[in-house]
């Protein structure tokens, strides 16, 4: 009987824990000792290979414009900080925009090329390589002004029970960070690090392909890459993560 | 029978079979049909099936790591009577509304279900009962 009441009580504890209770720890504090390794190494870091090739995509003239990313941005050391401040809302599109998002949109407006297609490599590769000249950088958003709105709606997402397993984000990820799932220590649950080389994916993916993952898990409806709420959703993840730095391109298990 | 053969529909349905709580918990089993503990074990055990193992530690040496999340349900056959496991089964916010564990045979209050799940309970009345005659077996020695 003890033990039940106790759990009961740790539940309720751990179901009203407010974000930020706990010190912030990023998925590479909580990964073991050989992914650290990884990803503290560039040269045995997996995720460089997508980076070497966003490096070529980056001075490489394209579309109907016939202009590459370093026609317009110069050396993509200028992309310094970029990540560090993405996603941000974007007051003439009246959204939010994703780094991602930002990428496509140079490659539609200006460019004149097609948009880079969702986990391609060459997606991934570019956006590790922007990613990886705020690496760190503390993650730092804006989270005033016209972004409010925005990362209350991503933020009342994350605190949303959904799915067959009716769980939320929060629950998870505020509540039981640190505790064993099926084997596996669930981290915060923090995005500084995206995109990532996972070990279980053995490859590269997006944030997209993360939350997708978590969703699923749960058995809830994955949020659609257009959907605005994935990027309200990323804009909260990041705000959430303020005080960590950019560690992209990231390492998981 | 025909309760038996109506039970595969029952978890297809928008809604599941009426039972009754009595204080915390469903004396009367969903089925007509007995649970069967190594059925149970099966749906206790698996990942897929029932879940359970993502947060509970037990008798289960195939979990080389065990979770931590919630109770170990060593010994469960001893502190809880059938009744209350099945009612913590079925729908364990009837027991504490804030619980992270998920209602195995209730439909009420989900939202945002993935289109393969729509509609269903995550367990079958007979998976139910099944479990619950699983984890009765399980004394501590
Ligand atoms: C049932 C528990 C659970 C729920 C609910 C859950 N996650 Fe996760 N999440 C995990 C686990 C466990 C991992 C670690 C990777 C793994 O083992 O799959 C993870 C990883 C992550 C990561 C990557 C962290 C890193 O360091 O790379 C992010 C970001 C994340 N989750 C966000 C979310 C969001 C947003 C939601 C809700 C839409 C959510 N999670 C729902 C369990 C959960
Ligand atoms: C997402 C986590 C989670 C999952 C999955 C889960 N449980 Fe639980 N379970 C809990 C928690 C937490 C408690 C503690 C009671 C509370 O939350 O108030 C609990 C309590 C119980 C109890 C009461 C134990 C006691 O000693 O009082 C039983 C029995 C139980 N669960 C069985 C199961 C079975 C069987 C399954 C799968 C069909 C399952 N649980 C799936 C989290 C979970």
């Amino acid at each position: 009987m003890w033990r039940s009441a106790w759990c009961r009580a740790l539940a309720l504890l751990l179901a009203t824990l407010p974000a930020g209770a706990q010190e912030k720890r990023s998925g590479y504090d909580d990964a073991g000792p050989q992914v650290r390794a990884m990803q503290d190494d560039d040269m045995a870091n997996p995720a460089f290979l997508w980076v070497r090739q966003g490096e070529a995509l980056w001075e490489r003239r394209e579309g109907m414009a016939g202009r590459s990313c370093a026609d317009c941005h110069g050396a993509v050391e200028g992309m310094r900080g970029v990540a560090a401040r993405h996603p941000e809302f974007d007051a003439a599109r009246g959204r939010v925009v994703t780094l991602e998002q930002r990428v496509n949109l140079c490659r539609t407006d200006y460019q004149g090329a097609a948009a880079l297609a969702p986990e391609s490599d060459a997606l991934l590769g570019i956006t590790a390589l922007v990613g990886l000249q705020s690496r760190g950088m503390p993650v730092a958003v804006e989270v005033e002004g016209a972004a409010a709105a925005a990362v209350a709606r991503g933020e009342a997402f994350f605190r949303l029970r959904q799915g067959q397993l009716n769980l939320s984000c929060a629950q998870c990820h505020d509540g039981l960070a640190g505790q064993s799932l099926a084997g596996s220590r669930i981290p915060q649950g923090h995005a500084n690090a995206y995109p990532i080389y996972r070990l279980e994916w053995q490859g590269m993916g997006s944030l997209h392909r993360r939350l997708r993952a978590c969703l699923v898990g749960v058995r809830a409806e994955p949020l659609g890459r257009d959907d605005g709420l994935l990027a309200d959703l990323e804009l909260f993840l990041a705000a959430r993560a303020a005080g960590l730095v950019v560690e992209t391109p990231g390492v998981r298990p | 029978m025909a309760a038996v053969v109506a039970l595969p529909a029952a978890a297809a349905a928008p809604s599941t079979m009426a039972f009754e709580v009595v204080g915390d918990a469903i004396p009367v089993a969903l089925t007509a049909e007995p649970g069967d503990p190594v059925r149970g074990r099966a749906v206790v055990a698996g990942r897929q099936v029932g879940t359970c193992v993502l947060c509970h530690a037990g008798p289960f040496p195939e979990e080389r790591v065990p979770a931590t999340i919630a109770p170990d349900l060593h010994g469960v056959g001893d502190r809880l009577s059938a009744g209350q496991i099945r009612l913590r089964l079925v729908d364990s916010r009837l027991v504490n509304a804030e619980t992270v564990m998920p209602a195995y045979y209730s439909l009420d209050g989900l939202v945002r279900v993935g289109a393969a799940w729509r509609g269903r309970t995550v367990l079958t009345a007979q998976q139910i009962e099944d479990a619950v005659a699983f984890l009765s077996t399980l004394k501590e020695e």
